[in-house]
């Protein structure tokens, strides 16, 4: 119980890392780890998501009965989904345009709602708010590891900028959906190497 | 006539949910162990689908448009499906316990199934008519249930071979979904 804020913190980034560990959120992993702006990008939205959903559920969790609360934290995770969608159209357009669908879709995304309900409603502000930020990172990480590997292989570039030269076909298997199943796949075997001891 | 076999044809195969456009890939490794549990999932999603994208077109149209709502449109379409949802599972309990029996513990994970939602968005974003919404949520959805039946056919097989360790249950699920979507990308060349 007495876990400090640190430990919950370092959890989301090697511990229960998703989507590796904690096998959840897998559409948005597929499907915008095409690039790494994108991968960033998606990150970077559902880790604000992740920490204000959870703080403001540890924030009401006494209040909401126990009954109606699955719904009850969808509508607060809608709503701050509604905010990034509406920053992302005024500041960042073009990034949108690309993750299209996929921002909306945070709110179905099974990473928030699963913290929220297996973290959040249980524990602190302080302790939620470093679970959030803790596993937004670490899904942010996990995001960018998989759109390094498909964008430099599938497009031979890195954030846009050529690797190879000139002769380098790229490989565009796995810029395209089935890589995208395969890589993910082989990325949670190597973690399951990784992770035995 | 023929336009609507067009769109189910493109809803089904080539612009299929869950191998094309990676939509509910959640359910789709989590409940594909079993062939049972596989098809109660598929129908499941099916009969949630086709009226959750009648009534979330029905809400764009005559709610949120009119208003000027249309940026809150994430809430109330999650909203509508959840309420949908909860509905649907009070009814089938009441009236029909044959399907409640069959269908019910699938009901409450398909509030959080991306594939539900994901179509609801693709039905407006794509500025289908009442009708050809009607139809392509029911072909996206049929797709669903298709891939899924499927690979919980090809995962029984799997789980008699040899597997490497670090490789076992998810992952080589991925592989082998990878291999599904590779064999639906031949559909592209129809387009």
């Amino acid at each position: 119980m007495a876990k400090s804020v640190v430990q919950e913190f370092t959890k989301g980034l090697w511990a229960e890392i998703p989507p590796f560990r904690l096998v959840l959120g897998l559409c948005p992993t597929l499907a915008v780890t095409k690039g790494v702006e994108n991968g960033i990008g998606m990150g970077v939205a559902l880790t604000f998501v992740l920490v204000c959903s959870n703080v403001v559920i540890s924030l009401v969790r006494k209040i909401i009965p126990n009954k109606v609360r699955i719904a009850c934290f969808i509508v607060v995770i809608a709503t701050f989904v509604t905010v990034v969608e509406l920053v992302m159209q005024a500041f960042a357009y073009p990034l949108f345009l690309k993750l299209g669908i996929f921002i909306p879709l945070i709110v179905v995304n099974c990473i928030v709602l699963g913290r929220a309900e297996a973290f959040a409603a249980k524990n602190g502000v302080v302790a939620s708010f470093a679970d959030g930020l803790g596993i937004g990172i670490g899904y942010t990480l996990a995001l960018t590891t998989l759109a390094i590997i498909r964008e430099v292989f599938g497009n031979g570039t890195f954030y846009n900028i050529p690797v190879f030269g000139p002769s380098f076909k790229p490989f565009a298997f796995m810029v395209q959906a089935p890589g995208a199943f395969v890589c993910l796949g082989l990325m949670l075997c190597i973690m399951n190497i990784l992770g035995k001891k | 006539m023929g336009d609507y076999i067009l769109l189910i044809i493109s809803c089904l195969f080539v612009n299929n949910i869950l191998l094309m456009q990676y939509l509910g890939n959640c359910p789709f490794l989590g409940v594909s162990k079993k062939m049972e549990t596989a098809v109660g999932m598929g129908m499941a999603v099916i009969f949630v689908l086709v009226m959750a994208g009648t009534i979330t077109w029905l809400t764009e149209a005559f709610v949120l448009k009119p208003f000027g709502f249309e940026y809150l449109r994430t809430l109330a379409f999650i909203l509508v499906i959840a309420g949908l949802v909860q509905f649907v599972e009070m009814f089938l309990r009441k009236s029909i316990p044959a399907l409640y029996a069959g269908l019910g513990i699938f009901l409450p994970l398909i509030t959080t199934n991306c594939a539900v939602l994901g179509v609801c968005l693709i039905n407006i974003k794509d500025e289908y008519t009442f009708v050809q919404a009607v139809v392509s949520s029911f072909a996206y959805a049929a797709g669903f249930a298709l891939d899924l039946v499927l690979f919980a056919a090809v995962r029984e097989r799997i789980l008699l071979a040899r597997v490497p360790k670090p490789l076992q249950d998810t992952s080589i699920g991925l592989a082998t979904a990878g291999l599904f979507s590779l064999a639906f990308f031949a559909f592209k060349g129809m387009a």
